[in-house]
């Protein structure tokens, strides 16, 4: 455990590097912060990014309509669930509308 | 980053480039110091690097792997083995560019922003506090030393103590009986002993067919799924688990499993489980952070930085939970990101998001195959500043069932990939 403190040399050089870069960070640079934190809870249950593991059930990222129009027929309960229909109905059209916005930008 | 590094940093920043913009990304790439690699700290490390790529951020954790809660009685059942419930910090290091520092962390000096690990020391911005549980044998007479309480396992923390439950059930003589006693809530993971009853109940029926559980419950009634245990108590596992509520713990005799209770007179046992009273982890009551009921650690539910002590942020079952908010891995996973995408955001000068919102979803297995789930969807409260329960959301399923044991492997499968993958 020498190097428990970061040396400052690299540290600057590096922080000087990236910083000519554009924006900083991928996910809290986007414009919809809070949206962002709303569809990082997805992950829990369907895999960081939506990249699901094992026989979990994987979202369909290819469009936000898509994936929007899936969450408000849970919401209405016209799609059969366990529990996607429990949870969706704590959100609103517009919450769900944003969060499915995010969903379709995973990579 | 200590004061005059950081003066440092930013004058040869503004020197070297002489604009505002690169002092904002001097903060940007501030080291956040993370103590406990459980759920809540673990999930924290990764979504910090998510949220701010420039965030230095290190991990100090003894063990060399996370094990599960959620699936350990499934271990003590049989059906699931120790080493499948664990996940190392590899992935953690080598794809999050998380430091990972293999140590005990035992004292946090607020003032100078350091955490000590013995001789060794760190310094920080912002330091995030998730030790998990402390367990409190003080008001249990006959538990109090170490001797007994290696005799009496609570496997409440997955680990050591979960394989010696597993080799004690499955010694116990053929028409034994094995005792869980379950503390007032709040305690980690509110369905969990009632599982576990089912579970043991289960493993009897197979392989002890006279064999029984009795549940001592410190609480007046089942904590949660609480129409889902009584059915099965009441039916497959009829005559096998006896639940007692109201039974506070007078005293315990370890060496003869004797277990002494307020209301219920004694009862000897084969199989001893106490499931002790809980507190903030350790280090969180020694650095003064459990402020509430000097048990549980207050927090800011937009930023889960303490409320006692700034730039010290507090996650998992060491906060002082909302009303209606179980301490479980979930919800560990769920704060985490909230509080990660804080400080990412104070990181970079940016606003805290204001309307966090967050889901728990249990499962909890009746056998090997069948599971049932509790799901709740909370959001922050800003009268009151809590996080609470979203009316009209959430449930219970009508039964267990084979479908859902299935999900409930899902479920743990994506949750440890959240969390460490």
């Amino acid at each position: 455990m020498k190097n428990l403190n970061w040396v400052i040399v690299p540290f600057l050089l590096l922080a000087m590097q990236s910083g000519a870069k554009a924006q900083p960070a991928k996910a809290a640079s986007v414009a919809d912060a809070q949206a962002v934190q709303w569809a990082s809870s997805c992950m829990t249950c369907h895999g960081t990014d939506g990249k699901v593991q094992g026989v979990g059930v994987q979202i369909d990222t290819t469009s936000a309509a898509g994936i929007q129009a899936r969450l408000l027929s849970f919401k209405a309960g016209s799609l059969p669930s366990t529990i996607m229909g429990q949870l969706m109905k704590g959100y609103s059209e517009d919450e769900i509308k944003r969060i499915a916005l995010q969903l379709a930008q995973s990579k | 980053m200590s004061l005059s590094r950081r003066t440092l940093l930013q004058a040869s920043l503004g020197a070297a480039l002489t604009a505002a913009p690169y002092i904002t990304y001097a903060q940007g790439s501030q080291h956040i110091v993370i103590i406990g690699g459980g759920m809540a700290g673990a999930t924290a490390a990764k979504y910090l690097k998510r949220f701010n790529p420039q965030l230095k951020v290190t991990l100090i954790e003894p063990n060399s792997a996370l094990v599960m809660g959620a699936l350990s009685n499934r271990v003590i059942h049989g059906s699931l083995t120790m080493s499948s419930i664990s996940q190392n910090y590899d992935a953690l290091v080598s794809k999050h560019q998380i430091k990972l520092i293999n140590a005990y962390a035992t004292e946090i000096d607020p003032e100078k922003r350091v955490v000590r690990m013995g001789k060794e020391s760190i310094v920080y911005d912002r330091l995030i506090v998730a030790p998990g549980l402390d367990f409190n044998y003080e008001g249990i007479p006959g538990l109090t030393t170490p001797q007994a309480q290696a005799l009496v396992p609570h496997a409440w923390t997955a680990g050591p103590q979960t394989a010696q439950l597993r080799s004690m059930l499955k010694e116990m003589r053929q028409g034994g009986v094995m005792a869980i006693h379950i503390p007032k809530a709040p305690y980690r993971c509110p369905p969990g002993p009632y599982e576990r009853a089912c579970l043991v109940a289960d493993y009897l029926k197979n392989f002890n067919p006279k064999g029984k559980v009795i549940v001592y419950d410190s609480n007046p009634s089942i904590q949660a799924k609480k129409e889902l245990f009584e059915a099965a108590w009441k039916s497959e596992f009829a005559g096998i688990v006896e639940y007692v509520p109201n039974a506070e713990i007078e005293r315990v005799d370890a060496a003869t499993g004797m277990l002494e209770l307020q209301l219920h007179g004694k009862q000897k046992v084969d199989v001893l489980n106490v499931i002790p009273p809980q507190r903030a982890g350790s280090i969180a009551q020694r650095t003064g952070l459990a402020n509430v009921a000097n048990r549980w650690c207050g927090v800011d539910f937009l930023t889960y930085e303490s409320t006692q002590i700034k730039n010290i942020h507090v996650l998992g079952d060491s906060i002082a939970s909302a009303p209606g908010m179980p301490k479980s891995g979930h919800m560990a996973n769920q704060e985490a990101k909230v509080c990660a995408a804080a400080i990412a955001a104070l990181s970079l000068g940016q606003p805290v998001q204001v309307n966090p919102i967050m889901t728990n979803t249990c499962y909890s297995f009746f056998s090997a195959s069948k599971s049932a789930h509790v799901a709740a969807v909370f959001r922050y409260d800003a009268t009151k500043k809590v996080m609470a329960p979203t009316a009209g959301a959430g449930g219970l399923s009508a039964a267990p069932t084979v479908a859902e044991g299935v999900y409930a492997m899902s479920w743990a499968t994506n949750i440890m990939y959240d969390t460490l993958g």
